[in-house]
């Protein structure tokens, strides 16, 4: 349970952000979260809710965008979205697979008002 | 009203990031090898420290770092095997994180071969939480089950070693070295795996020599 950790490193960037852009307030924040970051989007959320109280996001929306794990194969080239964490490629068996994506944990977009 | 939307694509964790490569660098410079210590509670970490710091002393200069919610009793564990120990608090935190590691570097003796630290016990927080370390090893006690490695993928995607402990249960538990292996393997194919029995002292000299090994390469691209 470290998303609130996680939330309040996301605070800091809010408001960061925030007070660069001159907003008065935070309506929407974008979240991009991958399979495999380690995080749990629903805790996220929860985490975020409450946060967000008394700070410039009080009233904003989270939107948390869940990445699918893709991985590609070195020796053969294909690329595969992983449902389990296997990384041996299915089509040649190998194990030297790159990934592509799935491992991140971004703020993707703030919509303000200003 | 005007809106706007702003783009910023920022990493939620990039602020541990930037301060573990700080002290990644900071610990490469020195010649130090830092090791993190991931695993569940009960899982062995730190009667698997004594045992390495038994072996390595008096040839090698060791420190600890030790992570809890509670107690200095780790610490204090390490210290009476003669090896420096700074205890960690985390007042309930789940894991460490890199500004932790930071707030303890002025300490750490200028003169030192290893630096292990021992993470919260837990298998889940800690593997998001880059500490600046150079080998990061995934503890599984025999006791835990071989299934582990599928139900806590992070942690072992994210090690170098994984390093069963408690090994000489394994004649009485339904634990199947075999499986474990070659789940982990599955997760994550460069991962080095190290069979050991703080009780019994086996594999510990494996082990050491593998620590020994890296210290020795690390220094080597210093010189």
């Amino acid at each position: 349970m470290h998303e609130l950790s996680i939330v309040a490193n996301l605070f800091e960037i809010l408001e960061d952000q925030a007070k660069q852009k001159k907003a008065k307030k935070i309506i929407s924040v974008k979240l991009k979260v991958g399979k495999l970051s380690g995080v749990v989007p629903e805790f996220l959320e929860t985490a975020f809710d409450v946060y967000k109280k008394e700070t410039i996001a009080e009233r904003a929306r989270l939107e948390v965008e869940e990445v699918p794990l893709r991985v590609k194969c070195r020796r053969c080239g294909t690329e595969i979205t992983k449902d389990d964490f296997i990384f041996i490629c299915s089509a040649c068996g190998s194990r030297e697979l790159k990934t592509l994506s799935g491992t991140e944990l971004l703020l993707e977009k703030i919509e303000m008002e200003v | 009203m005007k809106k706007k939307e702003v783009l910023v694509l920022e990493e939620l964790l990039g602020s541990n990031k930037k301060i573990a490569a700080e002290i990644r660098k900071k610990f490469e410079e020195k010649g130090i090898l830092a090791v993190n210590i991931l695993g569940s509670p009960g899982s062995g970490k730190t009667a698997l420290l004594e045992k390495i710091a038994e072996r390595m002393r008096p040839t090698y200069r060791m420190a600890v770092i030790e992570g809890d919610i509670e107690t200095e009793r780790d610490a204090e564990r390490i210290r009476a095997k003669g090896i420096p120990a700074w205890q960690v608090i985390t007042g309930g935190a789940c894991h460490l994180e890199a500004k932790m590691v930071g707030k303890i570097f002025p300490e750490i003796p200028k003169r030192l071969d290893l630096l292990f630290i021992e993470n919260v016990g837990n298998l889940v927080c800690p593997a998001s939480y880059d500490l600046g370390e150079k080998i990061r090893c995934v503890l599984l006690s025999a006791p835990e089950g071989d299934d582990k490695p599928k139900k806590y993928p992070k942690a072992f995607t994210t090690s170098d070693c994984l390093i069963i402990t408690k090994s000489d249960l394994l004649p009485v538990l339904p634990f199947s070295l075999e499986q474990a292996k070659r789940e982990a393997l599955e997760i994550n194919p460069s991962l080095k795996v190290f069979v050991t029995s703080a009780l019994k002292g086996s594999g510990i000299e494996e082990l050491v020599e593998f620590f020994l090994s890296s210290l020795h390469n690390l220094r080597q691209k210093n010189a």
